[in-house]
């Protein structure tokens, strides 16, 4: 191996990587645009609001119960270690609101709604019915793209709020249920805790990972590959995506918020 | 009338489409034929703009169809895709009067309801179809609801690509004479593309060979047999041996 090959491998793939960024850039900026401007379909939006927040309760709770209970567990026990354990309520309300609870709904819905859409529009995209919308006058980007980017970014900050809420009771019920706290001190102290900031915060970072799950999976599900390889490609690359620019979001607006 | 001036596309090193030079008479049947990767289906998808040429001019009734308004040349259309391309989501009579319940052709979903049970008729279907979804459908009775959807805004103009893949004879048999009926009684222009000989000659009025991306030769369909040129004759014979490479 000569000495250049590294060099134009790594060159090529940092072009690569800023080549998708800019086509990802490009992408959003259309589907914003496209909200603005009509023709719009109420239809797939509230099919699109069913799917991406009702449906996903179930996930969301069940994913925030049990680590908002994990959560009190670890905090009792290593409070512990320098008699802080009266902490919990306080601990868990801000790791929740602030963290876990964006966090956790974020990337389940990134499991659960970018790969699902990814999926359903590279399938389409397969069998030729996103050319067969274009055919019968109807443009993909408002049809399939806006209701679902749309969707998301209003009904995210509602399911991580939900996850804030049922977090913080997986927490109440493991405190009070088995490491002897007061009920209603516990509620209280939580409640007294948390600031305006905290929940503003929460809601924000979920209304940018609702974005970006959506996105992602209507990005890689319109550039799919052909056939069933290109549709599983898709879905992977999707939730990878939305994962990671999740998490890197996450890094972001927590220094916004909270680093000042 | 459509007219192809210099068409070419190409994708990376492939060049699909290296100058296509091809006139359609108005209310005409024209069948474009050729092996399978010679490039069909991407020149009816450069004239429908679902693929950008790279040069040449692409005319309807003597517009350039890259400066026309997009909402009304596609009104003018209506096409059958190969595997149907219809919507699961939605049930057969949406899939069928999709055009007519938005955009611009839109009428109350009553009329666009009795529009799509219309065509579902005429296309041999009864109306406990239409509020099925398509998953629940055989794949001919799928080409037909594609069918029904490609006529439901009676257009000017209706694509069919590969309109009898997949299907047994019988129902090829059925598809061809319906393409066949519903473009005369509407006097629409039809454009389809196949490798099906008998539907070429169910539908065709006139017929073009599409090879390494140029039109080999076009004529009625009734010379297609003494074309005199060895690709057409070669094509329809089926005959491994000759021009045409049998490996490709």
């Amino acid at each position: 191996m000569t000495p250049a090959t590294p060099l134009g491998a790594t060159g090529r793939a940092t072009l690569g990587m800023l080549a998708a960024v800019g086509r990802v850039a490009l992408f959003a900026a259309r589907a914003v645009s496209h909200i603005l401007r009509p023709p719009f379909y109420p239809r797939e939006i509230a099919l699109a609001l069913l799917n991406i927040g009702w449906l996903s309760l179930p996930v969301v709770g069940l994913t925030a119960v049990f680590t908002g209970a994990a959560l009190a567990l670890q905090i009792y026990s290593g409070g512990a270690r320098f008699n802080a354990e009266a902490v919990v309520p306080q601990i868990v309300a801000i790791g929740m609101v602030r963290e876990l609870g964006p966090v956790l709904v974020g990337l389940m819905i990134a499991a659960r709604v970018t790969s699902s859409i990814a999926a359903e529009i590279a399938t389409m995209k397969v069998t030729e019915q996103i050319d067969a919308l274009v055919t019968l006058s109807t443009n993909p980007m408002k049809y399939l793209v806006v209701p679902r980017v749309l969707a998301a970014l209003a009904v995210v900050p509602a399911l991580v709020a939900v996850g804030d809420v049922i977090g913080i009771f997986g927490g109440w019920a493991v405190a009070t249920g088995s490491l002897n706290f007061n009920p209603a001190a516990y509620l209280k102290n939580t409640v007294d805790f948390l600031e305006p900031l905290d929940v503003i915060s929460s809601l924000v970072k979920g209304c940018a990972f609702g974005g970006i799950a959506a996105t992602m999976g209507c990005y890689f599900g319109m550039n799919s590959g052909r056939g069933a390889q290109g549709v599983g490609r898709a879905t992977k690359s999707s939730v990878e995506a939305a994962a990671i620019l999740i998490l890197a979001a996450n890094f972001l607006l927590t220094g916004a918020f909270f680093s000042l | 009338m459509i007219s192809l001036a210099g068409v070419t596309k190409s994708f990376g090193d492939n060049h699909v489409l290296q100058g296509i030079d091809l006139e359609i008479a108005r209310g005409s049947s024209m069948v474009i034929i050729g092996g399978s990767g010679s490039g069909k289906s991407v020149l009816l998808k450069c004239i429908l703009g679902l693929v950008w040429p790279d040069a040449g001019t692409i005319m309807l009734d003597g517009q350039n169809v890259t400066t026309q308004d997009r909402d009304a040349f596609l009104a003018r259309f209506g096409m059958l895709f190969q595997g149907g391309a219809l919507f699961d989501s939605l049930p057969v009579w949406q899939n069928v009067a999709f055009r007519l319940l938005r955009g611009s052709l839109k009428r109350p979903a009553e009329e666009a309801r009795a529009i799509a049970l219309e065509k579902l008729r005429r296309v041999g279907l009864m109306p406990e179809v239409a509020d099925r979804f398509p998953a629940e459908l055989s794949g001919g009775m799928q080409k037909r609801v594609g069918l029904a959807r490609a006529i439901a805004a009676e257009p000017e103009i209706i694509f069919f690509d590969e309109p009898t893949t997949g299907l047994d004879p019988i129902m090829a048999g059925v598809i061809n004479d319906l393409i066949r009926e519903i473009v005369t009684e509407m006097g629409a222009t039809a454009m389809t593309i196949t490798h099906d000989m008998t539907s070429v000659r169910a539908i065709a009025d006139n017929v073009a060979m599409l090879h390494a991306g140029r039109i080999r030769w076009t004529g009625p369909v009734d010379q297609l047999d003494t074309s005199g040129d060895p690709y057409v004759t070669q094509f329809i014979t089926g005959s491994p041996h000759g021009p045409i490479a049998a490996v490709r």
